[in-house]
Parts: C-alpha cells; sequence; structure tokens
C-alpha cells in the first residue's frame, strides 16, 4: 500500500491505495471527483486528461503514487466559483459536445493548448492538438469552433486585464 | 494490472541499487509504454524504480554544436527547445510528432529508445544522428545500441541517463504514421555531419531501425533528393502487417527519404 498526497484543485488530499491503482481511479474512487472519465483503458481517447504539474495528462495511464507530491487540476477545478470557464462556455454556446462523455478530456486539453499556446491557435494547430482525444459523435468541427472561440475570449480578455 | 511495488529514486545511483535488490524489477520513466503493457497485463514487473524524481537525468545543455539530452527529458521539452531548434531542428520535429500531446509531456526519450518499439521515432534520430547512449556505466555507439526488435545492448540493470550527439550541418526526418496509433509505418532520419552522411529508417524493418547503406552511399555523392532517384529499397527484411505489406512499406522508405531531404534543405 501506498500513501498518495496531491493538491487536487487547490486542495490537499491524501489517501491509502495499492501501488497499482491508476490516478484516474484514484480521483473517481478515492476522491469521488467523476468528471474525469475512463473511455477506453488503452491509453487512447483521452477522456481521462487531467492536468499535472501544469500539463495534461492521461490519467489512465499513470499511477496514483507516480503523481503524489504533484499538482493536479481536474475538470471540477475549472469552475470553482460556478461560473464556466471559457472553454466550458464555449462549448455550450459552439455545440462542442453531444453524449459528452469525451468532454472533460477535451475541455482540460483545450485549455492546456490555450495556457501554451493561446493566442496563435488556428484550425491547424487545434486539430493537431486534439490528437490525443477521440470524439465518436461530434465529427470535431464544433469542438474546433469553440476552442477557436475561447482561445480568442481568453486572449482578448488577457489583454483587457494587461491594459487595465 | 498485476500487483507491483513502487519505489521512487532521487538519484542515479538509488536508482540503480534499488533495482539490483529486487526480484524481478524494471525502471519506470514516462511509463507511456510501461504502464499501457501493464494494464494490459502483458508485462509484470515485480517492483518499479521511477526515475522521473532524479534531477541529473533531466534537461537539454547545449554548447556549442555538441548536445547532451536528459534521458528523463520528456518529448514536450525536446519539441519545444529554443536551444535545440537552433542546431538541430530536425529533432524537435521529430519529437513533436510523437503519439499526442498528453503523450509527449510524459514520455522520455531514455523511456523510448530502452523500449525500443520498431516503429518508435527517437531510434531513427538516435541511429541517424549516430549519436551516442550515455549509461550509468558506459557510453554506447547509436550503431552498437539497437540489437533488434525490442531489443538493445543495455545489460541487466543498466540505466541510461543521456543522449549525446554533436550537432549535424543538415538533418530531417519525415514519417508516414499509421493514421490509428501515429506510430511510423516508415519514418526516415537522414543527416549530413563531421562523420558523413546517415540515413536511418524506422517503422518498417522487420528487426527494428537499421541504417539504408544505398541511400548512405548516393547521399554522400550528391546532397539531393534526385540523387535517390534510382535507389531500390528492397522489400525483404521489412515488415509486413495487416497496416502495410514489406512492398508496400519499401515503397514508403524510398518516399519518406525523399520527403526527409526536402525538410533537411
Amino acid at each position: 500500500m501506498a500513501k498518495v498526497t496531491l493538491v487536487v484543485n487547490g486542495r490537499t488530499v491524501s489517501g491509502e491505495c495499492e501501488d497499482r491503482m491508476l490516478l484516474v481511479h484514484f480521483i473517481r474512487e478515492k476522491l469521488g471527483l467523476t468528471g474525469t472519465h475512463v473511455g477506453c483503458d488503452t491509453t487512447q481517447c483521452g477522456a481521462c486528461v487531467v492536468h499535472m504539474d501544469g500539463r495534461s495528462v492521461k490519467s489512465c495511464s499513470i499511477l496514483a503514487v507516480q503523481a503524489s507530491g504533484s499538482t493536479v487540476t481536474t475538470i471540477e477545478g475549472l469552475a470553482p466559483q460556478g461560473e464556466l470557464h471559457p472553454v466550458q462556455a464555449a462549448f455550450k454556446e459552439h455545440h462542442g459536445l453531444q453524449c459528452g462523455f469525451c468532454t472533460p478530456g477535451m475541455v482540460m486539453t483545450a485549455v492546456d493548448m490555450i495556457n501554451h499556446h493561446g493566442g496563435n491557435l488556428d484550425e491547424a494547430s487545434i486539430r493537431a492538438g486534439l490528437e490525443g482525444n477521440i470524439c465518436r459523435c461530434t465529427g470535431y468541427h464544433n469542438i474546433v469552433k469553440a476552442v477557436l472561440a475561447a482561445d480568442a475570449e481568453m486572449a482578448g480578455a488577457g489583454r483587457r486585464q494587461a491594459a487595465e | 494490472m498485476y500487483a507491483t511495488d513502487y519505489h521512487r529514486a532521487s538519484s542515479v545511483q538509488e536508482a540503480v541499487n534499488l533495482l539490483s535488490s529486487r526480484p524481478v524489477g524494471k525502471y519506470l520513466a514516462g511509463g507511456m509504454t510501461l504502464i499501457a503493457t501493464m494494464k494490459q497485463r502483458l508485462a509484470a514487473p515485480s517492483d518499479l524504480v521511477d526515475l522521473r524524481h532524479i534531477p541529473d537525468l533531466k534537461g537539454i545543455a547545449v554548447e556549442g554544436r555538441k548536445v547532451r539530452i536528459g534521458a528523463a527529458t520528456p518529448h514536450s521539452d525536446v519539441a519545444g527547445s529554443a536551444a535545440l531548434q537552433a542546431v538541430c531542428p530536425a529533432i524537435c520535429h521529430l519529437a513533436g510528432r510523437i503519439g499526442d500531446p498528453h503523450v509527449r509531456h510524459m514520455g522520455t526519450i531514455g523511456g523510448s529508445i530502452a523500449n525500443n518499439d520498431p516503429a518508435a521515432d527517437y531510434p531513427a534520430v538516435v541511429l541517424g544522428l549516430g549519436a551516442t547512449v550515455v549509461t550509468d556505466r558506459r557510453s554506447i555507439p547509436a550503431d552498437d545500441f539497437f540489437t533488434g526488435l525490442f531489443e538493445t545492448a543495455l545489460e541487466e540493470g543498466e540505466m541510461i541517463t543521456a543522449v549525446t550527439f554533436e550537432a549535424p550541418e543538415k538533418a530531417g526526418y519525415a514519417k508516414f504514421d499509421n493514421p490509428a496509433s501515429r506510430f511510423a509505418m516508415a519514418g526516415v532520419f537522414v543527416s549530413r555531419g563531421a562523420d558523413g552522411v546517415r540515413v536511418a529508417v524506422t517503422g518498417a524493418g522487420a528487426d527494428g531501425v537499421f541504417r539504408h547503406n544505398g541511400m548512405e552511399a548516393a547521399l554522400a555523392s550528391s546532397w539531393s533528393s534526385d540523387a535517390l532517384a534510382n535507389i531500390a529499397v528492397d522489400s525483404a527484411g521489412m515488415l509486413s502487417d495487416l497496416h502495410a505489406d514489406a512492398e508496400y512499406r519499401a515503397n514508403l522508405v524510398k518516399v519518406m527519404a525523399k520527403r526527409a531531404m526536402a525538410a533537411a534543405g
């Protein structure tokens, strides 16, 4: 058994688990944060994407004990005050989801993309950035539109903030 | 996944000691292959020794034309390194096309070449640059390192600590990726440097990454895509599977070599 300590969505949390427990199962079963999904379990679909120390990772392919000591953000951590994050709002506005199963991973991936390449995204770079996330409903077009819109919105907000 | 015991090492020596005292241990770098393999019960190490927290294994150092990449450096760091981009942009391009962004945030150069997947990208650049694989006990030239499918010259318990190379004058990489997995169905790395021309092929060979002597000779006498026009790539020794048969892969190798030359300029 291992003791795992993480900062998840700004809160320090600890739990005991087997060394073989995956981070996604720790998040869902030990912490009760079920917004992070398990889609394929073979490291392909991206439904389990969370941020670990500021980078998007597939939580189904990392042991919880490997992540111990790191800072993790899950989909629940994006809108702590109940107001949608700009990326979530853009997915809603542009109908970037249908069944919604892949959406937490899509949104976390989009936020990572904008955090690291914000203001420089175009359709091609967004499609390349979504390489590790599979959606079986939308055909991706509206997801790409949503990420483009959120990028523009967040870049604008950044400029407004800088000007103030 | 079968039960396993996890250990976190903070130095190379500690990692080596930890592994040597365990029955069937494995080093764990980014885990992008190992964890997935363990989930499918295709690997069942009794112990994992995590290398991600060893400072000596991380980082990229460029001094003049000499490059050292720590073994635990993730693909995304190589892809985004301004220092590497300045001396060898081909390796940044290659690293930026491995897997997907999430895999690139975790997967490492040391992990990739230690695994030596026949369709992985990194073996092509390491062999194609004539790089040196540095371990906890010796330095291994790339030509001696890759010994077959998922096989390397690494001894039991030996750990890769870095990859070093001299930046080439020219280099380029092109791959034709499997539309589902993004692994290379054929990937070709070309380079011209102090030690001459090298052409390394991944994804296509039945024994893993290999150098193509015919293309090297042609490019040594004339560094241009046109020099490859009359080169025949033999389909004997090529992988043949449901994705592509040997003849198709042989053709892809030639096409990718031309594209790699176009990228190298």
